[in-house]
């Protein structure tokens, strides 16, 4: 019979092996998923792990789709940290990629480089004024911050799309439901010719490093996590819980907000309905898989770009449909929650017990 | 000789990190009141929930009756007549006391016998409780009351109680010791887990003393003297606390008419509190749980800021509205009740843990230097005697005494002008306990003012100069250890305090005993 | 007039769906689970029941599947979050999105099906009453079905020994456990019965609300359910009342838009999110009214022998 034993100290070990054990079952039920349609399933592991990183090219689109994701990511960990439940970041995505376009289209022929950082500024601002909303209705009214920012990502897409349909509509774009597209002197800076990676790389790399002297050696960033861990402890120290929460928010949302930005003055270049991807949503599973930890989540940002790309590899080179990599992704997430059993537990295999010993 | 009510014979039970139980064996008597005696960690609740059904032995045998029985889980053991009142109730909230009895009955009685059942055995026992009210709006006091009732109403064979006398002011205790010799006399056997001493000298006549997870004797404590049960408790008498007259200086901490509306559904409103402190003293407040005392706590600390800002002054300094931060400034530390997931985190390190009231190790713009803060970890884990995995240990895998003395400490090494504890022994080992508090008093020593808030009379008659006593959100004058007795602090705990009250009582008890 | 008439049909529709996958949560929440996995149940069972109507061309299979398809997610969910105590909050996410992305992925064949002709339903006589007959009495079965399963739950709840044990451990766990009740078998049971109601919402919506299928049509009512058993303080005959109001304020933009009112249809789509929003933020005011209501134990992992 298996037995779950808890464990005195929790493992060092299984925090790092957990995610790599469960990305593991997650390819063996791939597999078993591919072989089951019918494709060879060799062919399958090899669009999912192979091509992406083949070429530098490959590995450049790798990092384009890393990139918001690791941003949107390490947000979210400050949140989920302080034990706030943030899972708006697509809406918080969606209104900083608004205020972005929004600065973006004020551009003209004439207009000079220094644009990018008032659009880039604008996402942050607009991100953080849509989580801010969040953060208010939780503070003052004691209002799920769950379901309030799940309900503002609908109300985000709508807002975006009134602004397409509507009043931003291109006037010579056949009418459809797009804004005209950003003058070149928006885009945000190319890191190297031929490829498509920008300086939101950077910007990604940097903000994992501070994140990391924020959490682990700030008294700031101590204060801001025990009220996550022990909300009495919190208390007990003399830690507002208030300022957590505000902190949480507002980081979370500004880091949404600039990944719109960069998404939608970078690769995009234009307003669309087509905006949000759902990287808020992929983000909440790359900062599970990534332990909450900066390190862990570069890593883990790869791992679902991956995921991503192989997706539409699957579609064009295997016919599958682009929704596999949504199945993979939710997959993985489950296999890490059960995996993440072993750092608190042991298994142990018990012999089944006939009885008391000795009674007769 | 009759046939035992109940016989354990050489039980084995066994966890990862510890023997819980170690040929243990236990032989009670239709009618007799058995007390089970040992310290905290002694094995005692493993003992009775493998009794009750809650867990399985390892090894082992139970005959009930003198029949051999596999009990696998509570309802089986009530249905033999075994029945368990539990140290921390198994009552549920915001249902009524007479659904709340309903859920620990298993036979197909509607909901309306079980309220006539309820009234009718009340009245028996002379125990007053109203079916209707919901468990939330209860006292201690009158909740155990219920989970005794539900017991009753089994018409047990033998009844286990863990603990009970913890939240009963002196005089309750007198009235539950009324219930079991009844309920004795009519047959029922009882086993009685406790550490008082005096109670099972009073009430027990058969007593079996477990020691980390073994029987270290068997006896009658009607016959014993404190210090043989004691010996046989811990493997020798309980150790002697210096104690060093000394006159106090000034005021450090002084409460004035501080009221507070409850924060907490639940809780308690504070009415016109006031009290003092001063340097080089010990003041205790006694009181049974739930009587106010984590709300004056949260005021205190630090926790709750509503007060008017000069209901609470340190070194006359109007502190009410200040943060614990700020009051740590002041020189004002705090060890709360609650140790895992308040006086500490449970996932984090030890030295980690210091930085919830400790800033020695942060630097310029909050900067953490580690190494410091670890070597202050461990010279305190050093000095306090705490056994640790080292600095980085996590809170959660010291024992409760352990992780006790390392809070202690923590804010001891503080250097503090006013400390305040919070239950500071309770669920700690003896040895552990008798070290905290030497701690306590050589503070006091040093000139620290301290402020001592504890259910065990025992420990405050030891280590208080003066004593309050907290009843219902008010607390009484102060009086010199000296002249307090327990019965007058048993009076007090029932709000007693005021002087026709007591010039009433005293009366009473001289025409009582002409 | 006539059109307010079908305004309360659409919405006693519309509200039906909400209701009944607010009805299963409530049951996880009474026994201290929340399962933050509503919406990808739903897809799942929404796809699961188009499916099986398109292979059976039988509505009864349909919401067998859906039933199915809940209760099957919603099982591992439990094994989850009961036996190994993975964070309730986490594992719900999880579920949401995997339903999210395998529901798209099994939908792809199905998205241009069609299902058979739709079944009118008519009781005789009352459905007949000028105005309000239409509106009422000539609703699919399921709608009559949610309100007896209302009169139900409220009954099994509040008037029998079953409903105060699923209370109790939703209560204080630890005490039903030293009572000896299996508490983690009552929890799964509660979690299983959830998700099983939470199908049938589900299956509904593809099968009979709008029967198609198209990627993420549940389009949030999984989260609107669960802020439908906060807004109803956990109470069944709240939570139909909710559900009524919601599904009327989901209505409300097809009506304004039917009656020429000159707003962007976006905004009218954000009416109910909105209504969400702004119900959560009244109800959540008072917290001493959320911790009466609230079962104690509710998204606190629960360990028996601690």
């Amino acid at each position: 019979m298996l037995k779950l034993e808890p464990r005195p100290q929790p493992s060092q070990f299984w925090s790092l092996a957990s995610p790599l054990l469960a990305l593991a079952i997650t390819v063996i039920i791939g597999v078993a998923l591919f072989a089951a349609l019918g494709k060879d399933p060799v062919r399958g592991l090899q669009v999912f792990f192979w091509e992406p990183i083949k070429t530098p090219y490959a590995l450049g689109e790798l990092m384009v789709k890393a990139t918001p994701l690791l941003i949107i990511a390490l947000g979210l960990a400050v949140c989920f940290r302080s034990n706030v439940w943030n899972i708006g970041a697509e809406g918080q995505f969606v209104i900083g990629a608004v205020f972005a376009g929004g600065v973006a289209l004020t551009a003209g022929k004439t207009t000079g480089g220094w644009i990018v950082i008032a659009i880039l500024l604008a996402g942050i601002v607009g991100g953080m004024l849509w989580a801010g909303i969040t953060a208010l209705l939780r503070d003052r009214f004691n209002a799920s911050e769950i379901l309030v920012s799940l309900m503002l990502v609908y109300v985000a897409d709508m807002v975006l799309s009134y602004l397409v349909y509507g009043p931003w509509k291109d006037p010579a774009g056949y009418n459809f439901p797009q804004t005209k597209t950003f003058e070149s002197v928006t885009q945000i800076p190319r890191l190297m010719a031929g490829s498509r990676v920008s300086i939101g790389l950077l910007i990604a790399l940097a903000a994992a490093a501070a994140l990391w002297i924020f959490l682990f050696r700030t008294r700031a960033g101590f204060a801001q996590q025990v009220g996550g861990l022990a909300p009495a402890a919190a208390r007990y120290a003399g830690f507002s819980s208030r300022r957590a929460l505000w902190v949480a928010l507002l980081t979370s949302g500004g880091a949404a907000g600039l990944a719109g930005a960069l998404e939608v003055a970078g690769p995009i270049g234009q307003l669309t309905p087509y905006v949000p991807a759902g990287y808020g949503f992929a983000a909440i599973i790359v900062a599970f898989v990534g332990r909450l930890h900066p390190v862990g989540m570069i890593f883990s940002a790869v791992l679902m770009s991956m995921f991503y790309i192989g997706g539409e590899l699957a579609q064009s080179r295997l016919g599958l449909p682009k929704s596999i990599t949504g199945v993979f992704q939710g997959l993985l997430l489950f296999t890490l929650l059960a995996c993440d059993t072993l750092i608190a537990y042991r298994l142990r295999f018990t012999a089944l017990q006939a009885g008391m010993k000795g009674a007769r | 000789m009759s046939i035992p009510r109940l016989q354990l014979a050489h039980i084995t039970k066994r966890y990862p990190a510890v023997v819980a139980n170690s040929d243990v064996s236990l032989t009670v008597q239709p009618g007799e009141t058995h007390a089970v005696l040992g310290e905290n960690g002694a094995g005692k609740s493993t003992l009775m929930k493998i009794i009750y059904g809650s867990v399985k032995p390892d090894e082992g045998s139970v005959m009930f009756n003198g029949q051999p029985v596999h009990i696998r889980n509570p309802q089986e053991a009530r249905a033999l007549g075994i029945s368990m009142v539990f140290q921390h109730f198994s009552l549920f909230d915001t249902l009524t006391v007479a659904e709340n009895v309903w859920l620990g009955l298993d036979k197909r009685l509607t909901l309306n016998e079980v309220t006539h059942s309820i009234t009718t055995k009340a009245a028996e026992y002379g125990l007053d409780i109203d079916p209707s009210r919901p468990v939330h709006t209860l006292s201690v006091g009158e909740m155990q009351r219920v989970e005794i009732i539900r017991a009753l109403l089994t018409s047990p064979r033998l009844l286990i109680l863990d603990e009970p006398t913890s939240v009963l002011t002196p005089q309750a205790v007198e009235k539950l010791f009324v219930v079991l010799k009844k309920l004795a006399s009519e047959g029922c056997s009882i086993l009685y887990i406790s550490h008082k001493l005096h109670e099972i000298r009073e009430l027990c006549t058969a007593c079996t003393v477990l020691r980390g997870g073994k029987v270290t004797g068997v006896c009658n404590p009607q016959v014993e003297s404190n210090a043989s049960l004691s010996r046989l408790m811990i493997g020798a008498e309980p150790p002697a606390l210096a104690h060093h007259a000394r006159s106090a200086g000034e005021v450090v901490l002084r409460v004035q008419a501080l009221s507070l509306p409850r924060e907490d559904q639940f809780g308690v409103d504070l009415d016109d509190v006031s009290m003092q402190v001063r340097a080089g003293e010990v003041v205790g407040i006694a009181g049974v749980s739930g009587n106010g005392q984590k709300e004056l706590l949260y005021a205190l600390s630090g926790e709750d800021t509503r007060a008017a800002p000069s209901m609470v002054q340190v070194f006359g300094q109007d502190a009410a509205r200040m943060g614990p931060g700020g009051r740590r400034a002041l020189g004002v530390h705090f060890v709360p009740e609650e140790r895992l997931g308040r006086g500490a985190v449970p996932t984090l390190g030890l030295a980690h843990n210091l930085m919830l009231t400790r800033t020695d190790a942060i630097g310029a713009g909050g900067w953490i230097h580690v190494r410091a803060l670890q070597a202050q970890a461990a010279a305190i884990i050093q000095r306090f005697n705490v056994k640790a995995g080292g600095p980085n240990a996590a809170a959660k895998s010291l024992s409760g005494g352990n992780l006790q003395k390392f809070i202690v400490g923590r804010e001891i090494d503080a250097n503090p002008k006013l400390l305040i504890v919070s239950q500071p022994t309770w669920g700690v080992d003896v040895g552990a306990a008798a070290q905290i508090r030497g701690e306590i008093l050589a503070l006091r020593d040093a000139g620290c003012a301290v402020l001592v808030v504890s259910e065990e009379l025992d420990e405050l008659f030891e280590i208080s100069d003066r004593l309050h006593v907290i009843a219902k959100g008010r607390l009484s004058p102060p009086i010199a250890r000296a002249d307090a007795t327990v019965t007058l602090i048993g009076e007090w705990m029932s709000g007693l305090w005021h002087a026709d009250v007591q010039a009433h009582l005293a009366t009473e008890a001289a025409h009582a005993q002409a | 007039m006539e059109s307010y008439a079908l305004l309360l049909a659409a919405t006693l529709n519309a509200g039906t769906v909400l209701a009944i996958a607010a009805l299963g949560l409530l049951i996880n929440e009474k026994a201290g689970i929340v399962n933050l996995g509503a919406e990808g149940m739903m897809l799942c069972a929404a796809i699961a029941g188009f499916a099986a109507v398109v292979h059976t061309g039988s509505d009864l299979a349909g919401f067998a599947a859906g039933m199915g398809a809940g209760a099957l997610l919603a099982a591992i969910f439990g094994v989850l979050v009961i036996w190994l105590n993975t964070n309730q909050y986490a594992t719900g996410l999880a579920l949401s999105l995997f339903g999210a992305g395998f529901s798209a992925f099994a939908g792809i064949k199905y998205v241009q099906e069609k299902l058979p002709e739709r079944p009118q339903f008519h009781i005789p006589l009352l459905g007949d009453i000028p105005l309000l007959g239409p509106a009422l009495f000539r609703q699919h079965p399921m709608v009559y079905l949610a309100m007896f399963m209302v009169a139900g739950l409220i009954w099994f709840l509040y008037r029998t020994r079953g409903g105060l044990v699923l209370r109790s451990v939703g209560e204080s766990p630890e005490s039903a456990h030293a009572l000896g009740y299996p508490v983690r078998r009552i929890r799964l049971g509660a979690v299983v019965a959830g998700g099983a109601l939470c199908g049938l919402a589900g299956a509904y919506i593809a099968v009979i609300y709008t029967p198609l299928w198209v990627e993420g049509m549940v389009a949030g009512k999984g989260w609107i359910a669960l802020a439908l058993t906060t807004f109803a303080t956990w109470r069944p005959a709240r939570v139909l009342l909710g559900a009524y109001l919601f599904g009327g304020v989901t209505m409300l933009q097809f009506h304004l838009q039917g009656i020429g009112v000159n707003v962007p249809s976006q905004f009218l789509t954000m009416l109910p999110y909105l209504a969400t929003i702004v119900v959560l933020a009244l109800i959540s005011r008072n917290p001493a009214w959320i911790r009466v209501n609230m079962p104690a134990s509710l998204g606190k992992p629960f360990y028996p022998g601690s």
